[in-house]
């Protein structure tokens, strides 16, 4: 009897399909299976969103999600942000303002960003706070984060 | 690229080209694009993953081991216990020392700490581990191992284990005091005194004197990344090793050390890491992963989960703080004692001789006694955490010297400058300091606006506090390979743990002239640079900056030797600036032939033009010639810096206060720091921003809640409440600038200082506005009730 179940999944706008164990989380596939390490394991009970990924439009946390759920679903994952064509514009604001020290939860913070914009173009400072509520960082104290997420927006918003 | 805020100003004392900008930092694309690759990131070919047995006991005796059932469970393909685990005593009883971070260790209780061999002293502390095909299997097999202790009752404060019928957790531990063996066997490791004037006379004859005592939990580092490494016993006998640490060095040589083999046969390559604040200096893993990858031929893997982050790895102690200080009623403070009992965890080694160098540094203070007591309890061995041993102490002296200043009826800030620490002042161990910004930081406190600015509505107030931290020098190594297309390659061996790749390369390039983006810096590991302290005491910008500054001046000095050479003229007549090479001297080529020789003249030949106004080469054309001129140029520096720069951070925090539910909000903060010279200003002000969110955390919410049996309650980053975005608002930085002599540039550490003044500087605030005064961290919502319930009393 196999003890791998297959999973079809479309990842960073490529259909990926691989084997799991049914205990796997969605991050140990995407981390141990698929050699996608960008998505970060610093809990893994769903408190630090360092594993965040947009899960067919939500962000999740990768590590409460099995790799068998994920079957028929589209994931985005820091793997992709950017494009051949350059990095996303929270990307380049994250450099610009040094909203990173560490760096390892840079990836979540990333991926829950990019939701929040889609989401809410033109957020005030409580209002990325309160969306980043569920991302720790323990380098930064958030300001650079925070000023970074709203200079993005500024940028975006110019470009349009 | 430049951004600047007007909530985050500089005061500069001294322009560069290179120095003070905000360049991309080099590793940044890699960070945010996902590529960057962390401790856990390492995948070899045959890789294996282990999982440890803890102790579900804070305190027993370990009766017997069987792995039995483990080892026959399908996937596993090894496990350790502490008996795989060589004894390496020098003499019976007596073993070796290594240097760990910013504090030492005896190697026993290294090695007893790593995996145990007759007891535990902590819940948590390793007994095996297990290397299986998968984690799951490996943690199932984990299950199967059966251990029968012999349970003994845990001992868990420092004022707890240091009653004489207390516990004895260390049976061979012997009382050392005031520098002198004791040969008494208790909880105490070591009791030492620094004495300054006469402490007793000065109380008599000061107008006021305050007395208060403070208690303080254990806190966690709370490092995004857990510990991990994966190790790989080669079949030539070397081990590799890939982690997350701060001293690959400091690890390599411990790990060398556990393992009872030469420091050379181990070869440590620090991966990114991902947060350490002083907690990833000491090896947890590595020489357990290194005996199972021995004992099944394959690399190993160890990541901790959260949970055994959290109870098993240096968290910072607790402690117990008696604080004496008197004043003149003119505001002078005269005398000032201290008591100070920090809890060590399960081996000797609490920062408290750091806590004791801290506690009244800020002033200048001619009559001091301090007492510190370094105490073991049945809680994971402390670890280094950002200023350590500073934060304790300095909570409960700041709030001393702020109820003086409000009984003397003099602005906390004023009392602060009138006795502020200056060149000269000794600290309470008895050194002088030599120039420091400690009153400069306190004048820019004053001066800022949110100092003066209203601050409406009920049960808000503002609070200061200052804090000092010694900061650390060490010894740095640095190499420099120049490009021929006039970039740079530095290799260095100090892990990048907040910008420091941007904060080294910028020295190179200011010393070289050229720009921060044409030099590649590299972390190197252990078998490529020379031996360098971890990335820890601030030291890396300062001491690592350094060795930077020695290699650029030898490849300064080459390129001009270099120039010289292919101009025949006396290298003495030349000088660079800016990056440009210029020679006083007309080309004497006619004289100066011997200089070069024959493969070179076609290089020279362009330059006999007779009319050339002067000779000038910018580096990157001297670049290009390198390979056809004598070959590369290299540049080296090896330091060991003793001028370390002392730090002076001060924190402004206006709060709100719900007096029903007890519940502090941080409404406004603004800190206030010496760097010296801030190299990258963007990464000073992270440092000072993320130090203060600790300091916050630390001061509002993080402790360890440990039951009756030593267990923690709150093992789970849900529970252990380290500060999130909703709970900050920003926080604006004032960098002061006051060179420290002491270094090239005037470079001071910027990394830890900042946590010191926040717990202080929210106490006092807390006072301002419900005039209750709170002697304990941390000052939850539950506390914040008590103390406003006992003052209703």
């Amino acid at each position: 009897m196999p003890t791998k179940s297959h999973v079809q999944t479309r990842i960073n706008g490529e259909n990926i399909e691989f084997l799991c164990e049914p205990r796997q989380s969605l991050l140990e596939c995407l981390r141990d299976v698929l050699q996608l390490t960008g998505s970060k394991e610093g809990c893994n009970d769903g408190n630090c969103g360092a594993c965040t990924v947009n899960l067919d439009g939500r962000i999740v946390d990768s590590c409460l999600v099995l790799g068998v759920e994920a079957n028929g679903s589209e994931i985005t994952t820091i793997e992709g942000i950017a494009t051949p064509q350059g990095l996303h514009p929270l990307q380049t604001a994250f450099l610009e303002n040094a909203a990173l020290q560490c760096g390892i939860c840079t990836p979540g913070f990333l991926v829950a960003s990019k939701a929040l914009l889609e989401q809410n173009p033109n957020p005030t400072e409580q209002e990325v706070r309160f969306w980043l509520a569920g991302n720790l960082c323990r380098c930064t104290g958030y300001d650079k984060i925070v000023r970074a997420v709203l200079d993005a927006s500024k940028k975006m918003g110019a470009s349009v | 690229m430049t951004t600047t805020y007007e909530s985050n100003i500089v005061l500069s004392s001294k322009e560069y080209d290179v120095l003070g900008t905000r360049p991309i930092r080099h590793d940044g694309h890699d960070k945010v694009t996902g590529k960057a690759r962390y401790g856990a990131d390492v995948y070899p070919t045959g890789l294996l993953y282990a999982k440890w047995l803890r102790s579900p006991h804070a305190h027993a005796r370990i009766k017997s081991v069987d792995t039995t059932k483990a080892e026959a469970l399908s996937g596993v393909q090894g496990v350790v216990t502490g008996k795989d685990l060589p004894e390496t005593l020098v003499e019976p009883g007596v073993d070796r020392t290594v240097t760990l971070g910013e504090l030492s260790t005896d190697l026993k209780y290294l090695r007893e700490g790593i995996l145990a061999r007759d007891k535990v002293v902590f819940k948590g502390h390793p007994i095996a581990a297990v290397a299986a095909v998968s984690p799951h299997v490996a943690e199932e097999a984990v299950g199967l191992i059966e251990v029968e202790y012999e349970l003994l009752p845990p001992v868990l404060t420092a004022p707890e284990a240091m009653k004489d019928d207390a516990p004895i957790i260390h049976e061979d531990l012997e009382t050392e005091e005031l520098g002198e063996s004791t040969g008494k066997i208790s909880n105490v490791a070591q009791h030492f005194q620094h004495k300054l004037g006469d402490v007793a006379k000065a109380f008599e004859e000061a107008d006021i004197v305050i007395e208060r005592e403070f208690n303080t939990s254990t806190v966690h580092q709370g490092y995004i990344e857990p510990h991990t490494c994966t190790a790989d016993w080669n079949a030539d006998g070397r081990v590799y090793i890939w982690n997350s640490c701060q001293g690959p060095f400091n690890i390599r040589d411990a790990t060398a050390e556990v393992l009872d083999i030469p420091l050379g046969q181990v070869r440590l390559t620090p991966m990114e890491i991902g947060g350490g604040f002083g907690g990833k200096f000491e090896p947890y893993g590595e020489p357990v992963a290194a005996l199972l990858s021995k004992k099944t031929g394959h690399p190993v893997k160890m990541v901790m989960t959260r949970s055994e982050d959290l109870e098993c790895t240096g968290p910072t102690p607790g402690s117990f703080i008696r604080v004496k200080m008197g004043a003149t009623r003119d505001g002078k403070i005269v005398a000032a004692q201290a008591h100070l009992a920090y809890e060590a965890g399960a081996a000797p080694g609490s920062p408290v001789s750091a806590g004791a160098e801290a506690v009244f540094a800020p002033y200048d203070i001619p009559n001091m006694l301090v007492d510190g007591y370094d105490v073991v309890v049945n809680k994971p061995k402390t670890a280094a955490y950002r200023a350590p041993g500073a934060t304790n102490a300095e909570f409960a002296s700041e709030t001393v010297v702020d109820e003086l200043a409000e009984k003397l009826g003099i602005d906390p800030l004023e009392l602060r400058l009138k006795n502020a620490a200056k060149e000269g002042s000794r600290k309470a161990d008895g050194v002088r300091y030599a120039r420091i910004g400690c009153a400069e930081v306190i004048e820019a406190m004053m001066e800022h606006p949110h100092y003066t600015a209203p601050l409406a509505g009920p049960n808000r107030a503002r609070g200061v506090a200052v804090g000092y931290w010694m900061n650390a020098g060490l010894q740095s190594a640095a190499n420099i390979a120049v490009n021929n297309d006039g970039t740079i390659n530095l290799t260095e061996g100090s892990p990048d743990i907040g910008g420091t790749r941007a904060s080294l390369a910028m020295q190179a390039a200011e010393v070289l002239g050229i720009r921060a983006e044409d030099v590649h810096p590299a972390v190197a590991d252990t078998d490529s640079i020379g031996w360098t302290f971890g990335t820890g005491g601030s030291r890396t910008t300062f001491a690592t900056g350094w060795a930077v500054y020695e290699a650029a001046q030898d490849v300064k000095r080459q390129m001009i030797e270099r120039a010289a050479m292919i101009w025949g003229v006396d290298k003495d007549s030349l000088e660079m600036e800016r990056g440009v090479i210029r020679s006083e001297a007309r080309r004497q080529v006619t004289t100066q032939r011997t200089a070069g020789t024959d493969r070179y003249r076609s290089v020279l030949h362009h330059h006999e033009e007779p009319e050339e106004p002067e000779l000038s080469m910018t580096f990157k054309e001297l670049a290009e010639q390198l390979n056809a001129t004598g070959g590369p140029i290299m540049g080296r520096g090896s330091v060991d810096p003793k001028g370390v720069g002392a730090a002076f951070a001060g924190l402004i925090v206006d709060i709100k206060v719900d007096p029903d539910t007890g519940k502090i909000d941080i409404l406004r903060a603004t800190v206030v720091q010496d760097a010296g010279k801030a190299i990258h200003p963007s990464y000073v002000e992270g440092q000072m921003q993320g130090g203060t969110a600790q300091g916050i955390g630390w001061g509002l919410n993080e402790e360890y809640f440990m039951d009756k049996e030593g267990r923690m309650a709150n093992n789970t980053l849900l529970d252990y409440r380290m500060p999130i975005a909703m709970d900050l608002p920003m926080i604006d930085t004032v960098i002061v600038e006051v060179a420290n002599p002491g270094h090239p540039f005037g470079v001071r550490g910027v990394g830890e200082v900042s946590i010191v003044p926040p717990p202080a500087a929210i106490a006092n605030a807390l006072h301002r506005a419900l005039g209750i005064r709170i002697d304990r961290l941390p000052m939850n919502p539950g506390a914040v009730v008590k103390a406003l319930w006992e003052q209703s009393k």
